[in-house]
């Protein structure tokens, strides 16, 4: 039987809420490997070393709580794909219910706020928020993937145009190399670093960035599949780390945990470079959905 | 690491550099836009004893009521720098010692900090739980109703609450010196172009 007929609302609404339950409270394993691995780094004794090892304390007790790992518990952003012939509004709509009840259960701060009016809607749900793409597949299963992005980190996220002169960036991956440590020495502490950088060449200002934050659902230990980009990641991860700015900006060999890049075809006039900053409460999740079975990544 | 009890005196205060790690102890009281933009304008009287030799926490805590108590649920430091248009009028006024939050503060506030004999405390962003587990009390809250929870002034107590001192009362900043630095290495690399 195909999905669109056995799919009850409840169920799924039930399955998106344990969703946004373990994103707001366990970070992934390959965050955690990466922040292990970035205390190791540190001296011993040193702050940088205390602060990621009071981090991963963090992470541990919001874990074994089931408290959100931080209470900035951000923008909810969704990429879901869906089976063929699946109603867009009732997963929406299942959506939107699971964020109003994680929200009663404190999965989530409410953090939905009317510009204009200053009134927080209280319960995370307003216009464009959750902010939720469509997209669909050929799998008989729906997939929803959620990110929980920070304000602190969205706040040092940036746009460049290239060519930009003071920089002397040009419209080729070095222009991009320059513009992205530009943006990290900016930033310094206040996405609250380490962080993982996620990066969109080309498109237009809005799909630049919508791609830079896709780059954010990759793992942190994959590698770019254009060697290409994989070559510039890794060159850039490695001199943003030598800029000694380190977690929360104290100084220290960790400033990034990661740099991943994406691209997207651009007009002829347009050469932009959207950068993405995570914190290190890099909160994302995957759930796979049938009726008969449901997993999370 | 140096543990510092709160209220604390200026001369305490005044030893107290750029780079030192500080276990913080004892009572402190939290406060954001709301509790500063209160402080600057209407002056209130009752509370002056409450912040004399103290240290105000940029956070907007999550909070639980247990019977007739609170306990600290989420406690992470939220940015400082909103509170800039205010925090050295509030720290001259009401003769705070310090302030703790994350991201630093401006010029003004750096040069109070001097002026006073303050200093300003950054703790490590996100640490929501850690923090929450370090408030062992909670005193008194003020402005509960009219405020909100993550708005309120609690007044709270601490026990080895890790923060860093980011800002001192010798005019020097952690921010600037390493902006300085990584600003230096980033025109360093800037410099060779990024080939295959
Ligand atoms: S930037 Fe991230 S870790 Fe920092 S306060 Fe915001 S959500 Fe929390």
């Amino acid at each position: 039987m195909p999905i669109t007929k056995s799919f009850q609302d409840e169920a799924l609404q039930a399955a998106l809420l344990e969703l946004i339950r373990q994103t707001s409270t366990q970070l992934p394993h390959d965050v955690i490997k990466a922040i292990t691995m970035a205390k190791k780094a540190e001296k011993e004794g040193s702050t940088a070393s205390q602060v990621l090892d009071a981090i991963l304390r963090n992470i541990e007790r919001a874990r074994e709580k089931v408290t959100p790992i931080c209470q900035d518990t951000g923008t909810n952003i969704y990429y879901v794909s869906l089976p063929i012939g699946m109603s867009m509004r009732r997963v929406e709509k299942a959506i939107r219910e699971a964020t109003r009840e994680a929200t009663r259960k404190a999965y989530l701060r409410p953090n939905a706020v009317d510009p204009l009016t200053g009134k927080n809607s209280g319960d995370n749900t307003g216009i464009m928020a959750p902010f939720i793409t469509f997209v669909e597949w050929e799998k008989p299963a729906i997939e929803v993937r959620l990110m929980l992005k920070g304000g602190g980190c969205e706040n040092v996220s940036i746009q460049y145009s290239l060519p930009d002169t003071s920089l002397k960036a040009g419209r080729d991956l070095d222009g991009v190399y320059k513009t992205v440590l530009d943006a990290v020495v900016k930033a310094q502490g206040r996405g609250c670093a380490p962080g993982i950088l996620g990066i969109g060449i080309g498109g237009d200002r809005s799909s630049g960035m919508l791609l830079a934050k896709q780059q954010l659902f990759r793992k942190v230990d994959d590698e770019n599949e254009n060697p290409l980009l994989a070559t510039l990641e890794s060159r850039l991860l490695k001199d943003i780390n030598s800029l000694g700015i380190g977690p929360m900006g104290f100084g220290g060999k960790t400033t990034a945990l990661a740099v991943k890049i994406g691209v997207a075809h651009r007009l002829p006039a347009s050469y932009f470079v959207s950068i993405s900053y995570m914190c290190w409460a890099d909160r994302r999740k995957t759930m796979h959905y049938t009726p008969e079975m449901v997993t999370y990544d | 690491m140096i543990k510092l009890t709160l209220p604390v005196d200026e001369k305490m205060v005044r030893t107290l550099k750029v780079g030192d790690e500080i276990s913080l102890n004892g009572r402190l009281v939290t406060g954001r836009d709301a509790v500063h933009a209160w402080l600057a304008k209407e002056k209130p009287q009752e509370i002056r004893d409450l912040l004399q030799n103290t240290m105000i926490y940029h956070c907007g805590p999550v909070v639980k009521k247990k019977g007739d108590s609170w306990e600290f649920v989420a406690a992470g430091p939220t940015t400082s720098i909103r509170e800039e248009p205010y925090q050295s009028t509030i720290m001259k006024e009401y003769g705070l010692r310090g302030v703790i939050g994350k991201g630093g503060m401006g010029k003004n506030t750096l040069k109070t900090l001097q002026k006073i004999g303050a200093v300003y405390l950054h703790a490590i962003g996100g640490l929501a739980t850690l923090i929450a587990e370090s408030v062992v009390g909670v005193h008194t809250v003020i402005k509960l109703e009219e405020f909100g929870t993550p708005e309120a002034l609690w007044v709270i107590d601490v026990k080895d609450f890790l923060t860093i001192v980011t800002m001192d009362s010798h005019g020097n900043s952690l921010h600037d010196t390493i902006f300085e630095k990584s600003n230096k290495r980033k025109q360093e690399l800037l410099k060779k172009p990024f080939t295959l």
